[in-house]
């Protein structure tokens, strides 16, 4: 499944999308950016509630497909501009981090 | 081939651009046609000493050489130094502040991280006058 198909079928606000046709390899959950750093896996989709820029930066140093910003995480705008220039979506989700995990693990697993 | 070398400067406490010289490095080892495995060393091990820099330090230098069996990266900074090298090494100890872990981070695995993605790392630090880390990736 790819980023596209992700905001169709779960319904979540698409903060910033860039090509939209990155797969979505597994789903992955962390707030702890050291943590991130070494665990997050390329093709990710990573849901967190951390809403700072910090984010996009380890999203693309660590090569995730997507942050999915749960709980309805307040956005920043400086975080916006950086994941335009470096090509990283955000989608944004209100509902908590395991309920938005649980709705894209069955989503990409046909469960 | 002569090797090639890149120079950087990270702000202090400027939290908005800490990532941009990890994240160039890793562009640039990739185009190269450096192995996955060790871009993604490097990119971890630079974006922990970036973030170091920028909470501990007041910024600093960071030179990284590319050579065709080791990317060497060379953090230089001018802040207050580490003055105990062993409790800094261990996973969990911490002395940032509650603002800096309010963004995620802080929690004393900067520089674990850091010695456990480079193949090879060395400290040198003066109380008063500044850190150097430098961390080699065999490639």
């Amino acid at each position: 499944m790819n980023v596209n198909e992700l905001i169709e079928k779960a319904g979540f606000k698409p903060l910033n999308v860039a090509s939209g046709d990155r797969e979505i390899s597994g789903v992955y959950n962390c707030d702890l950016m050291s943590v991130v750093m070494s665990k997050g896996f390329p093709g990710a989709a990573w849901v967190t509630i951390m809403a700072n820029i910090n984010a996009v930066a380890v999203a693309a140093l660590t090569d995730m497909a997507v942050i999915v910003l749960a709980e309805g995480a307040a956005l920043d705008e400086v975080m916006i501009e950086k994941a335009k220039a470096q090509d990283i979506h955000v989608l944004q989700s209100d509902k908590p981090i395991f309920e938005t995990s649980l709705e894209i693990y069955k989503l990409i697993n046909n469960a | 081939m002569s090797n090639l070398v890149l120079k950087y400067t990270v702000d202090a406490e400027d939290f908005t651009r800490a990532g941009e010289a990890s994240s160039d490095v890793k562009g640039k080892l990739k185009r190269m046609g450096v192995p996955p495995d060790a871009v993604r060393k490097v990119a971890i091990a630079m974006y922990e000493g970036e973030i170091n820099m920028v909470i501990h330090a007041d910024g600093g230098e960071i030179t990284v050489e590319i050579t065709p069996s080791q990317i060497i990266m060379i953090l230089a900074d001018k802040g207050p130094g580490i003055k105990d090298i062993d409790k800094a090494m261990q996973a969990g100890w911490s002395t940032a502040s509650e603002n800096v872990r309010a963004l995620g981070f802080g929690a004393g695995m900067g520089l674990p991280n850091m010695k456990k993605y480079s193949d090879e790392m060395k400290i040198d630090t003066v109380i008063g006058v500044g850190t150097t880390v430098t961390m080699k990736v065999n490639i």
